[in-house]
This record gives C-alpha cells, structure tokens and sequence, in this order.
C-alpha cells in the first residue's frame, strides 16, 4: 500500500495539467455564454463541421500525410544506414543527426524563411549555377518541406531503434535459404521493423496535422491549417467555444486513427524510445 | 575424388590481427556426417561459417564439387543452415518459416503445400502449421529449424551446435533422430559441437579441432583408440595422461618402472606422452597389480564406479563396475595394447 504514496504527486500533476484541461476543452466546446446567461449548445461542434472549415481540417490531413509519406520515404534508408553493423563512429552520426533538435525550433524555421526567400542563399546558389531559381516560401510545398526537416528525427530514430535489435541471425538465415539481400529486405527486415514504422508515422503525423508554427512562418499567414485556426479561435477572435470544439473533434480524430494504427504495434517496441 | 563435395584449401582467418584457423586442409564426402569437435573457441564455428559463406577466408580456398566458391554469397550456394539459436522469423508461422526456402524459389503453391506438410511428417511436427513461434518449446522450435533447412534439399546441411540449448534426454533423443534423418535423406552432415560423447555417438568422422588447427580427422573408434596427440586423447574422454620416455620400440618408461607397449618408431629416449583410459585400468588384489595405489574418493556414475587411486604421487581414474572401499590399498594392471604413446607436441 506504501507504493501508491509515491503515485499521489504524478497523480496530481495528471489531474491539475491532462484531465481539468481537457474537461475545460469538453466544457467550452458545448456551451454558450450571452447576456441570457450560460447553457448548453451544439452550436460550435455544428459549426465545425461547415465546408469552409472542413476544408481547413481536409488540407491540414492532407499536407500531414503528404509529410508523413516523405520522412518515412527519406527516414527509413536513412535508419537503415545509422542502424547497419559495417557503420564505424555509430555515436558520433546518431549525434549530428540529433543535433538540431537542440536547437530551437522557431530559430530553425526562420532559418528556412531565409534560405528559402526569393533573394536567399538557395536562389543565390542556384543564379551563380545558372539555374531556374526556387520560388516555394508561402506555398504549401515550404510548409511540407518545413515539416519534413522538422519531423524527420521522429520517424528515423523509432526505426533505427527497431532496426537495432532485429536479430542478425535472421538476415543470415534468410540469405541462407536462398533470399538475395533485395528479397530479405522485403521478406524479413521490412515486416520486422514495422512496429518502429507505425510510431514514427504516429510521431510525425500527429504534430504535423496540428502544427500553426511551420504553416504560418513557411505558408505566409493566409495558408490557414488546423492549427492556426485554432490559435485564431483563442488568441485573435476570443471564440472559446468554437476553438474548443474544433480542437476536440482533431483530438477525436487523431485518437481514432492511433488506435488503429498501435494495433500493429502490440509490444509497443517503437514506442520505448521515447 | 568422385565422392568429395567440400574442400578447404590451406584455410587462414584472421579477425582483426588474431588467427582464428590456421592452414586448415579438410575434405568432406558426399553423404557423410562429419563432426567439427573442439572447445569454444577453437575455429570450428568460424569453419562451418566459411562453408555456409557467412565468413570470408583470409587465405586459402573453399572447393565446392571441385569448384572454387570462396566469392559466392550465402543465397548461391547449395548449402543450408541449422542456427545454434534456430534463427525463427518470429513474423511467421511454423509453415510459413518452413517454407520460406520454397517460396524464394517461386515454386507453386501445390508443391510447397506437399513439400513442406512431408518434412513436418518427417519431423514429427504435423499439426504445427498455424503455431506461433514464440509458443513453441525448445525442442520444437529445433524440429523447425531443422525442418525449415532441410525441405530444400541441400546436398549439405550445415548444424551449428543445433543441440546445444536443449535439455539431455531431449538431446539424446535428437541425435538418434538426427543421424536416422541425415541416413534417410542421403546428405552431407557437417555438424558443429563441443560434446564429445555426442561427436562419437553420431559421426562418421570427427575432425578434432584446437585452437584454430586440426588435431586429428577420423572416425569415432580411431580417435578414440588411438588419439594422435595429448589434447586429443584429454578432449575425448576420459584419460590418465603421464609423460613418459621410450626406451626402444615396444618398451616405454613411466610411473617409475618398464611396460611393454605396441608401439614403435620412436627415436631412442624419445620424451612421450602416455595416455591410459581410466576403463583399461583393472583393479586386481594389492600383491597382483603391476602398481598398488590407495583409493581416494569413489564416485557412482549409472553404469560403473569412478575410483581416484593415488600411486606414488600420480592420481589415477579408474573405471570399474565393482567398489573398492575408500582407503583401501589395491593393484592395478594394464595390457600392453592399452597403452597409448603419444608424440609430444609443443602447447604454445
């Protein structure tokens, strides 16, 4: 009985900063408050669902799937290299790679508004190259390519941690059966890593659909995602409600789609990283 | 030459500066279970590796049906693999591992069915198909393992200790097995263990192994009746190991007085290692034995009594069906033909 003591103080933080929060989301999403007072409307999760922001929330999935689609893309062989046993000075490139986590993510954002900018280092390389320069700051490849740079650690470092431990027995039991290196990867190694393939798409997908930070600085502001629509909600309109509400039908949607996705990852191996 | 599938060729390898084989030179015959026996880490691990193509060779070359193969991946070469941890793919069921081998060869799904339901027949694994890997036993998980390699039909089936995780009735029931299936299939058994009572059991030959060299090739009878070096008559058996000094042929010095021996060619007061068998020694009434010695300890061993009877100095093992009581003093006589003279050779 002593143990659960020690629960009482992570309880608390769980109360005071997940449970109340989203109560209060819950709370706000369903009432209304005028000069007649408060009470309960379906008004703001109605509104949601209207086709100018359906349109918003369509585009937020989109461009978070299109993200998704090209950090697993670039991230897997990118795992596949960090994890191989023939790689000298393992640390010290898992390091490099990690490295710009550290630093802030907005510093590394603006970076990209510079680099990218019509006069920016990359036109500029391009120009001296004598080719067509690069016109994507405020276009919705910026914002991929922004969450693509940003994200990518979390699709490469669950993988690399699956790819890690797959038993090299097996690689050579399957070259020993008669599978080229082609077909073990595609017989042994894929299915095996699938498990840290499922939590990098989770751990990409779900910061990428509600990011505002990327689609404001990469988009330009007038390329509205989910995100910043709920920011507007709070931070400019001061509609509560309805910001609550289309937070609460995101939240619905990403619990939906992770708990189908986790299905595949009974052991939760990519999930031990982090 | 017509029944030789394996050749190595004066075979070196090195891991970063260390030797692991030196000039190993061995042939393998067609349909022959031969045995890799030697304590850990004495090369033979490393040997069956370069056959299966999972290790390069330093220098020297790896001969297959008289062509060199030493560039040849693992996929290309007409050999299968038992892994000493059965290497499963944990994805797949017992079927699916078993024919995993099949399935690369695109063969139809009618011949992998007949194919693969056959070997789990063979393997006493019928019923199996849908389990899990994970929910099988260690015994169990060596049948697939056994099964998924040998439903291919290699001419060479390579078994890297494939015994070694299982308990010893288990284990013996498996060497029965195995040497019943390697006699029904017809193939080549190149077989990896440091167990030498289930080398002798099992093999046609055994390659005795040390320290990346080979001691001794032969069969199960040869080595052990005529171990051709002190390692190997210790490694094989039990053995009283003394050294001795051959006076002329057919006389050695030892244990302080002359025996009679069979064996020849020495040069004269040539410095020789003399193993005797501790079940070659009889123990015989005090006033007949050609050495009296008191007995230390006696152990009970199933079929026979191991007795340690002390001589002026030297410890023997004896074997012996009947007890002597501990602290009692007793003879002990030996045939000339028990006698075994070895060559010493240089331990370094």
């Amino acid at each position: 009985m002593k143990k659960k003591l020690l629960t009482y103080p992570y309880l608390l933080w769980m109360i005071i900063f997940t449970i109340i929060p989203l109560f209060l989301v819950l709370y706000f999403s369903v009432v209304q408050t005028d000069q007649f007072g408060t009470r309960f409307t379906s008004e703001h999760l109605a509104r949601v669902f209207e086709p100018i922001y359906l349109k918003v929330i369509f585009r937020s999935i989109a461009l978070a799937l299109v993200s998704t689609f090209f950090c697993l893309v670039i991230g897997y062989p990118m795992a596949m290299i960090l994890a191989s046993r023939e790689l000298k000075k393992r640390d010290i490139l898992v390091i490099l790679f990690v490295l710009p986590m550290w630093m802030n993510f907005l510093a590394r954002t603006y970076a990209w508004m510079t680099l990218l900018e019509n006069n920016g280092i990359i036109n500029q390389l391009l120009l001296t190259l004598g080719l067509p320069t690069l016109n994507i700051l405020y276009t919705d490849k910026a914002v991929i390519l922004g969450m693509v740079y940003n994200f990518l650690p979390f699709m490469v470092l669950p993988i690399y941690s699956v790819l890690r431990k797959i038993d090299r027995s097996l690689l050579e039991a399957a070259e020993d059966l008669g599978a080229t290196p082609v077909s073990t990867f595609f017989k042994v190694i894929f299915p095996l890593s699938l498990p840290g393939v499922v939590s990098g798409i989770i751990m990409v997908f779900m910061p990428a659909v509600t990011t505002f930070v990327i689609s404001r600085l990469l988009g330009g502001g007038h390329y509205m995602l989910i995100g910043n629509l709920i920011e507007q909600q709070f931070l400019a309109t001061g509609n509560w409600g309805f910001g609550s509400a289309l937070s609460l039908i995101l939240m619905a949607f990403l619990l939906l789609t992770m708990g189908i996705m986790s299905r595949t990852d009974k052991d939760r191996e990519g999930g031990r990283l982090w | 030459m017509n029944d030789e599938i394996i050749r190595l060729v004066n075979v070196t390898k090195e891991y970063d500066g260390v030797q692991v084989l030196d000039n190993i030179n061995l042939y393998i015959l067609r349909n022959e279970f031969i045995t890799l026996l030697g304590p850990s880490g004495c090369g033979k691990t490393t040997t069956l590796r370069i056959i299966g193509g999972f290790e390069s060779v330093t220098s020297g070359d790896v001969l297959f049906e008289g062509k060199r193969i030493n560039d040849l991946p693992p996929y290309k070469r007409k050999v299968n693999t038992v892994f000493q941890q059965y290497a499963l793919f944990p994805h797949m069921n017992v079927f699916e591992n078993i024919a995993f081998g099949l399935r690369i060869k695109k063969m139809d799904d009618k011949t992998i069915q007949s194919k693969v339901r056959q070997v789990m027949e063979l393997m006493n694994l019928a019923g199996f198909e849908k389990r899990n890997i994970d929910s099988l036993s260690g015994g169990q998980k060596q049948r697939v393992a056994i099964a998924r390699a040998i439903v291919n039909e290699p001419d060479v089936l390579l078994l890297d200790e494939p015994l070694a995780a299982l308990d010893l009735k288990l284990r013996k029931e498996m060497q029965i097995e195995l040497k019943k299936i390697q006699q029904r299939l017809g193939i080549t058994f190149v077989f990896v263990t440091h167990d030498q009572e289930e080398a002798l059991t099992m093999s046609d030959t055994i390659v005795v192994m040390n320290q990346g060299r080979i001691q001794q090739i032969g069969t199960p009878i040869d080595i052990y009746n005529e171990p051709k070096n002190k390692f190997v008559a210790d490694f094989i058996g039990e053995s009283n190991i003394l050294d001795g000094i051959m006076l002329r042929d057919y006389l050695v010095h030892f244990h302080g007085r002359d025996f009679e021996c069979v064996d020849k060619g020495f040069a004269p007061e040539e410095p020789v290692d003399v193993v005797i068998r501790p079940e070659d020694l009889k123990v015989v009434p005090e006033q007949e034995g050609m050495l009296t010695g008191v007995v230390q300890s006696v152990i009970f061993k199933g079929v026979h009594y191991e007795m340690m009877i002390k001589s002026s100095e030297f410890l023997w093992m004896v074997h012996s069906t009947l007890m002597e009581e501990v602290g009692s003093t007793v003879g002990l006589t030996l045939r000339p033909n028990d006698i075994h003279i070895m060559k010493k050779v240089r331990q370094d």
